[in-house]
């Protein structure tokens, strides 16, 4: 049996210790906001936090992430929270499916840069594709909460 | 034309889904869907439901998906407008495939145009029904009464809500003659709505296909034949059987039908991972079948050498080879775009659960009614029993319009007896799509000593979508070459030709479909002529549009070349066209009229370190009544990068019958650090809403190879620009 901590609760569960993380996440716990999109790091649709930095769940082993703290779209992070009333300010979804990713990704970023350039964006951002060509309005989104942080 | 009903007590609302109690109009909505079977005449086929509820709530049921476009958005927000109803009471409920609800096959950028007018209809029906029913409670002349923000107020001051008047408005007939509301009064239309599931979008709880879940549901991935209609030979089992969670393997037959799935070998697993894993381990011997021999650099050569040979005339005015004699000036290209496939970020998946002779689907799909057709056909049973559920859709493009998918997962359920899901990995995806068409073109044409274009001459050989359809076609239709016909340039001698090209792989539309190839050569010709003429190329496009006119396309909407040069100017304008821009920046423009609207473009590029750097894109449209017009900009901005990933990177090969390509890897996509400012303008319009999801496609890769042109004197005819190491 394997235990995971997703979203501050544990969830113990009978799979492959090599089965990736994403599959553990969408098919036997059940949460499925977790996105799969290639299945080899190339397009960041399945990125969730393993102790709030951004990773690729389908190329991570299960094994490697027991006992960390896996943060999922359904979770809670202050920066998460943040962005998501961004997101929906700048009305930054088309179809909506990569936006989970793109999500944990600027998570990531933010919570260990307080004030990223516009560099530190696009190099934080540009492993998460958005088929739509949202990433302007990600942009912005990600600026915009930024600036919301810096004048509190 | 339409004819709505008040249908609160009819029975067979049941059906819909949608529970008894409240006001509900339906309507019959036939003014484009004469295909549609009658029904009997004590019943009629609605296709479109407005539900108030006596709480106040307000339930509207799209019938077409929502892939990123906006429609559930768009098409409600016109019902409330009219309705004079509060957004906020505003829940959408998505239509299951069925005619009643007339055509829900959400392509071809055309659910807001076709459906406005009813949406509007249906939305003023209902203010002006809520109003009687206020008038007959209050006991006052009607005109004493408006309806506002969900309310009814009488000049007196007193006012009562939408959901009180529920009980007496049931009550009521239709009304005959309809009132609506003046534009400049919209409140939703023609304003910014954000899309009424942003919630869900953010906070990961919307339902895609890939996220249904059906207790004790099957995984399952499937072995395809790498050639396109190639067969299992025999397989060996043994290794995959071994694997952790693999339940059981089986064989798939390939049927023959448009979107019938290819068959194959199918993994049943208890989990996706398990059933991909379990996919390797197969041993698998196949028959390669017809196919085998494509080889799509080959392929090219031979479209090629046929455009540079007579075609089958799609159209001819005056006489060409007198303008190319007397010419001042000859211009000859040709042209050749690669295949490409649309990669939408949630692949093709499908739940299905066969039980008896009934099924039920939840699938991401462009067309639940063609899916349902598709299952009928293999279950041989009645469409009572089959019941297509529409999820969210993780990006569509044209891919989830053809349901091979949905079948592959009803074929497993049926066989196994048991709920099963069918997820394609990426690879499967990119290798086993319904490609957009590879091209060659050939365009030829003349000068005067004026500059003035005398002769045109433009020639395509493509595999026609048809082909999917009548396996053996091999020439395209005459809604594919429209694209090349309808050209809105004034020149007196034309010839517009096709060329043979038999269909290799399973050919389909992708956004903006045919508009790809010819918006290209079209766009980039025209650009190569104003540079021979030596003028600037958009005095020039502007006089080779020519006179203000209605061009006489078959299509009801008309094609106005004012609109044209209008947006053309208008982009050119926002982009300071003309004036200088930084050292080492260039301009480059393209127009073109698809899905009945207008479009311009004008890119600004450089070069950064010998690549290709788009800066700023200035779009603008003009679609008519614009609806939403944070959805069309966002559409735009989409479409920019969209466009970009076909000029930078967007090519699929084949080599002995198999696509080369896997994943995004090497069929890559515009990213972040790739992005220009987008920029939008939509033209102010009250004309009938026309087409946004893809018309900002095809002007993006022309506009970026003439923008090259300027910047480095050399014109590049084929795409990718990958190709040329310029991205």
């Amino acid at each position: 049996m394997t235990t995971l901590l997703i979203n501050k609760k544990k969830y113990t569960i009978d799979i492959d210790p090599e089965m990736p993380l994403l599959w553990a996440i969408r098919d036997s716990i059940g949460l499925t906001g977790t996105k799969f999109g290639c299945g080899i790091g190339a397009c960041g649709a399945c990125k969730v936090l393993v102790d709030n930095v951004a990773t690729f769940s389908c190329l991570t082993p299960v094994s490697t992430v027991v006992g960390k703290n896996i943060t999922t779209i359904e979770g809670t992070s202050e920066n998460l929270q943040l962005l998501q009333k961004s997101w929906e300010k700048f009305n930054v979804p088309q179809c909506g499916y990569c936006q989970s990713g793109q999500l944990i990704t600027a998570t990531s970023l933010l919570n260990s840069n307080k004030n990223p350039s516009d560099t530190d964006i696009d190099d934080a951002m540009s492993g998460n594709i958005c088929r739509c060509g949202t990433y302007q309005r990600i942009k912005n989104a990600i600026k915009h909460t930024v600036e919301l942080k810096k004048q509190r | 034309m339409s004819e709505i009903q008040n249908i609160s007590r009819r029975l067979f609302i049941k059906n819909v889904g949608l529970a008894s109690g409240g006001l509900i109009l339906a309507c019959n909505y036939t003014l484009f869907s004469k295909d549609i079977e009658s029904g009997n005449l004590t019943e009629f086929n609605p296709n479109l439901f407005v539900q108030l509820n006596s709480d106040g709530s307000l339930i509207i049921v799209a019938s077409r998906s929502e892939m990123g476009n906006g429609v559930r958005t768009s098409l409600s927000s016109v019902v409330a407008d009219e309705m004079e109803a509060d957004w906020s009471r505003v829940t959408v409920k998505q239509a299951v495939g069925d005619e009643k609800y007339g055509d829900q096959n959400t392509d071809g950028s055309r659910s807001v145009t076709y459906l406005y007018e009813t949406m509007r209809k249906m939305g003023a029906m209902t203010r002006m029904m809520l109003i009687t029913a206020a008038a007959k409670k209050w006991q006052v002349p009607e005109n004493e009464c408006t309806a506002k923000n969900h309310f009814i107020l009488h000049s007196s001051g007193k006012k009562i809500g939408f959901g009180e008047l529920v009980d007496t408005v049931q009550t009521l007939p239709v009304p005959t003659s309809i009132s609506y509301k003046n534009p400049k009064d919209f409140k939703y239309i023609g304003k910014n709505l954000k899309s009424i599931d942003i919630k869900n979008f953010v906070n990961g709880s919307a339902v895609y296909g890939i996220d249904k879940r059906l207790p004790n549901m099957k995984f399952v991935a499937i072995a395809r034949c790498p050639v396109t209609f190639g067969t299992v030979k025999s397989f060996d089992k043994t290794a995959a059987l071994k694997i952790k969670g693999v339940l059981n393997i089986i064989e798939l037959p390939k049927i023959d039908r448009p979107f019938g799935p290819l068959g194959g070998v199918a993994v049943i697993a208890s989990n996706t991972w398990a059933a991909f894993k379990g996919r390797e381990a197969l041993e698998i011997k196949w028959n390669y079948g017809k196919n085998e021999g494509y080889d799509s650099e080959k392929y090219m050569a031979e479209l090629t050498e046929r455009v540079h040979k007579d075609g089958k005339i799609e159209k001819e005015i005056g006489d060409i080879n007198k303008a190319f004699g007397e010419a001042s000036k000859v211009v000859e290209s040709t042209f050749q775009l690669p295949h490409l496939a649309h990669a939408p970020m949630e692949v093709p998946n499908a739940v299905a659960w066969v039980q008896g002779d009934t099924c039920e689907v939840w699938a991401p799909t462009q067309s639940p009614q063609t899916a349902r057709e598709e299952v009928l056909a293999y279950l041989g049973t009645t469409k009572d029993k089959v019941t297509i559920n529409v999820t969210f859709l993780g990006g569509g493009f044209g891919r989830k319009s053809k349901p091979d998918y949905i079948v592959e997962a009803v074929m497993v359920s049926k066989t196994i007896n048991a709920p099963v899901q069918v997820v394609w990995s990426r690879e499967d995806d990119i290798k086993h799509g319904y490609y957009h068409t590879v091209s060659s073109q050939y365009m030829k044409a003349s000068l005067d000593t004026q500059g003035n274009v005398t002769g045109w001459l433009h020639r395509s050989a493509f595999p026609t979508i048809m082909s999917t359809f009548k396996p053996g076609t091999e020439y395209p239709a005459g809604w594919e070459a429209s694209s090349a016909t309808d050209i809105p340039f004034e020149i007196k001698n034309l010839k517009i030709e096709s060329g043979q090209a038999p269909a290799m792989v399973r050919i389909g539309w992708m956004r903006s479909v045919i508009n790809i190839l010819h918006g290209f050569s079209i766009n980039v010709f025209a650009d190569e002529l104003a540079y021979a003429a030596k003028q600037d190329p958009l005095e020039f496009r502007l006089k080779l549009i020519g006179s203000d006119r209605i061009e006489d396309t078959k299509d009801p909407i008309k094609y106005d070349t004012a609109r044209l040069k209008n947006v053309l100017k208008k982009a050119a304008k926002n982009a300071n066209w003309g004036k200088p821009l930084p050292k080492g920046h260039a301009h480059g423009l393209a127009a073109h009229y698809s899905f009945n609207s207008y479009v311009a473009s004008v890119v600004e590029v450089s070069m950064v370190y010998d690549k290709i750097k788009t800066h700023n894109v200035h779009t603008v449209i003009d679609c008519g009544t614009a609806v939403n017009r944070d959805t069309i900009k966002s559409q735009l901005e989409g479409a920019a990068i969209f466009g970009m990933s076909i000029a930078y990177y967007g090519k699929i090969t084949a080599k002995d019958g198999a696509i080369e390509q896997n994943s995004y890897s090497d069929y890559r996509m515009i990213r972040m650090n790739e992005i220009p400012k987008v920029h939008v303008e939509i033209v102010e319009s009250t004309g009938t809403p026309t087409g946004v999801g893809e018309p900002g496609v095809p002007v993006i890769a022309p506009a970026i190879i003439n923008a090259i042109y300027k910047l480095t004197g050399k014109r590049y005819y084929n795409l990718p620009l990958s190709d040329y190491e310029l991205a």
